[in-house]
């Protein structure tokens, strides 16, 4: 192309703007959908594909749907999609197990407390977090007392009933929020001068990582009593609560392993050169750079961990996918299993696609990259 | 504290040091006087980082004594962290803290290691970020600033320690020809204010203008010493000979 552009003398050269096309919403379309004829076609199709999907899906999910009826025969006679009633009489099972009803008001609270204790640790820039951190180390307990009972007149709740949602949940954070310090603890214990201490956090880390959680799991049902001194007999939910912790932390460990590895060896020079003890070194330095490093590494521990918790239904636990299977094997709701189990992924994905974006942001925010 | 001007701060005596069987310092004699300018030149590989990193044990010695401040310098050393907050030390890759404030990096040592509070830090680092002329960039993290603004923010970083010595490892090796200069430009106006200053460097026009004393070095030994002036106009040793013709003639 012979186009003649303008001659400006050396040092005069003024800047620009880009072509047209090149640049705003048609320069990403151009680019991004229909750089070619082919390209153009097989977006076109895409959208097609796209809409048959979503138009079914929308269909079968929502316009067509049943939201109550009695039993799957008449849900089949009242609509062709799907048959949300076996859902909707038993969504409280789902969300509080067998939690008996009158007491449930304590599962709300501490619910919604879990969500104030968890704002400070989650979100550094929230107002009155100092305070907030009290609540946030006070609410284990305070979650304990309310859920269990058996203090200040609260009725004792015996945790064989609890399940659904609620189950998953007190799993699921106990488990992730110990599991993070102890995975930490292992991880700079791996890389320990001091012999022993890294030869038991190795062990600890590669037995745990050895076997698959569901033995862990039958350990913690069955033969961890035979460990313990005779007489000790402690709760199943806290057994598993346990096991659980152990076998992601020995995860976040490795995970957190990399991070500390990645750091540059001029670092820990700079900070020995200015005088800071190992402690130091470890807490401003090693730490805040190795966990930024791994939060990929840690979310994808925690997700797998969260969802690893359906496992207890095989050593008798009901959390929501125990609901559901109990109400499948309900002559009433017979061969319902889409459904069902849509909305034990849906219970599951909500929580992960949270720590997911969350993790993200964390990232985003932490970056100080020139960009 | 009151010191005199002759006090030796720094003494070494017959040091060796090896990297497993590899020797790689040889029978190291050298005495520092407080306020002493010394320039460390030599061959890459010729020991010269080592011989620094040694002076704040970043890397031990396994023969002949140390001592910094007149307190040796051995594995038994209960410490080591306040002789190293003595002496401050610049890394050729400038080793700032990424994840830190240029503000946070200087202040993280005068809070941890002298129980500064956090005012008083914050006061003190603006005062050494505005001695290297770079005070607007205090809140900017490392990754935001050229290389140039890095490594005085990595000066500042030491100077804020009030250390009694500073080291430097190469500190403009790893820069670009323009922000060199801004670099030795405060490194100059440093050895103006007295500091004793051991810099290894291949810049010897800083060397000419500053430096007390000129070590060369070669193969894990000191080959020679001598004032600037002597050691660029009259250098005694073939090697020292053949060292700068190669430097200075290009």
């Amino acid at each position: 192309m012979n186009v003649k552009t303008k001659e400006y003398l050396p040092g005069q050269h003024p800047d620009l703007p880009p072509p047209p096309g090149t640049f705003g919403i048609i320069g990403w379309l151009k680019s991004n959908l229909f750089s070619s004829i082919s390209n153009s076609i097989l977006t076109i199709l895409s959208v097609y594909l796209m809409y048959l999907l979503i138009d079914g899906a929308i269909n079968w999910f929502i316009l067509d749907a049943v939201y109550d009826a009695n039993d799957k025969p008449s849900c089949r006679k009242l609509g062709d999609g799907a048959c949300w009633a076996v859902i909707t009489r038993r969504v409280d099972q789902f969300i509080y197990g067998f939690y008996p009803h009158a007491e449930r008001w304590r599962v709300d609270i501490t619910f919604l407390m879990l969500f104030l204790a968890a704002a400070p640790l989650l979100y550094p820039e929230i107002i009155f977090r100092k305070y907030l951190l009290w609540f946030s180390g006070l609410y284990p307990f305070l979650a304990f007392i309310l859920i269990k009972g058996g203090f200040f007149e609260l009725e004792l709740i015996d945790t064989n009933l609890f399940g659904g949602a609620m189950l998953t949940l007190i799993i699921g954070v106990t488990s992730i929020a110990c599991s993070l310090p102890l995975g930490i603890i292992l991880a700079l214990g791996r890389q320990s001068n001091l012999k022993l201490v890294k030869i038991l956090s190795v062990c600890f880390i590669e037995f745990m990582r050895g076997v698959p959680l569901i033995t862990l799991l039958f350990v913690a049902s069955t033969m961890l009593n035979y460990f313990l001194p005779p007489g000790t007999n402690f709760n199943l939910l806290v057994r598993v609560i346990i096991m659980m912790t152990f076998f992601s932390a020995a995860y976040i460990a490795e995970v957190i392993r990399g991070g500390i590895q990645a750091i540059p060896k001029g670092q820990y020079e700079a900070a020995d050169a200015i005088g800071l003890t190992y402690w130091q070194t470890t807490r401003f330095i090693t730490l805040p750079q190795a966990l930024k490093i791994s939060i990929p590494g840690i979310v994808n521990t925690f997700i797998g961990l969260y969802k690893d918790t359906t496992l207890v239904v095989i050593i008798g636990l009901l959390d929501p996918l125990g609901i559901g299977r109990a109400a499948l094997a309900d002559t009433k709701w017979n061969g319902l299993s889409t459904e069902t189990y849509l909305f034990v992924a849906l219970i599951f994905f909500i929580s992960c696609f949270a720590m997911s974006r969350y993790s993200l942001w964390l990232e985003k925010k932490l970056s100080t990259d020139h960009k | 504290m009151v010191k005199k001007k002759q006090e030796k701060v720094i003494k070494i005596n017959e040091m060796h040091k090896w990297f497993g069987t590899f020797h790689v310092l040889k029978n190291i004699n050298l005495e520092v006087s407080q306020g002493e300018r010394i320039v460390i030149c030599g061959p890459s590989g010729s020991g010269k980082s080592t011989l620094i990193r040694c002076i704040n044990r970043l890397e031990a010695h396994q023969k002949g004594d140390i001592f910094v401040n007149g307190i040796e310098l051995s594995g038994d050393l209960k410490n080591l962290e306040a002789i190293r907050s003595d002496v401050g030390m610049v890394f050729q890759s400038f080793n700032l803290f990424p994840h830190l404030t240029v503000l946070e990096n200087c202040t993280l040592a005068p809070i941890w290691v002298r129980k500064m509070p956090k005012k008083d830090a914050d006061t003190l680092a603006m005062e050494y970020l505005t001695r290297v002329k770079i005070p607007e960039q205090a809140e900017k993290f490392p990754g935001q600033l050229s290389g140039g603004q890095q490594q005085r923010v990595a000066i500042a970083r030491a100077l804020c320690m009030k250390p009694q010595i500073m080291l430097f490892d190469e500190p403009t090796s790893a820069l670009d020809p323009e922000m060199i200069k801004e670099v030795l430009d405060t490194m100059i106006e440093l050895a103006n204010t007295g500091m004793t200053m051991l810099v290894v460097t291949h810049e010897m026009g800083f060397a000419n203008k500053v430096a007390d004393r000129v070590i060369f070095m070669d193969e894990g030994e000191i080959i020679e010493q001598n004032t600037p002036k002597l050691f660029f106009t009259k250098p005694k040793n073939k090697r020292t000979k053949l060292f700068l013709s190669q430097i200075l003639n290009h």
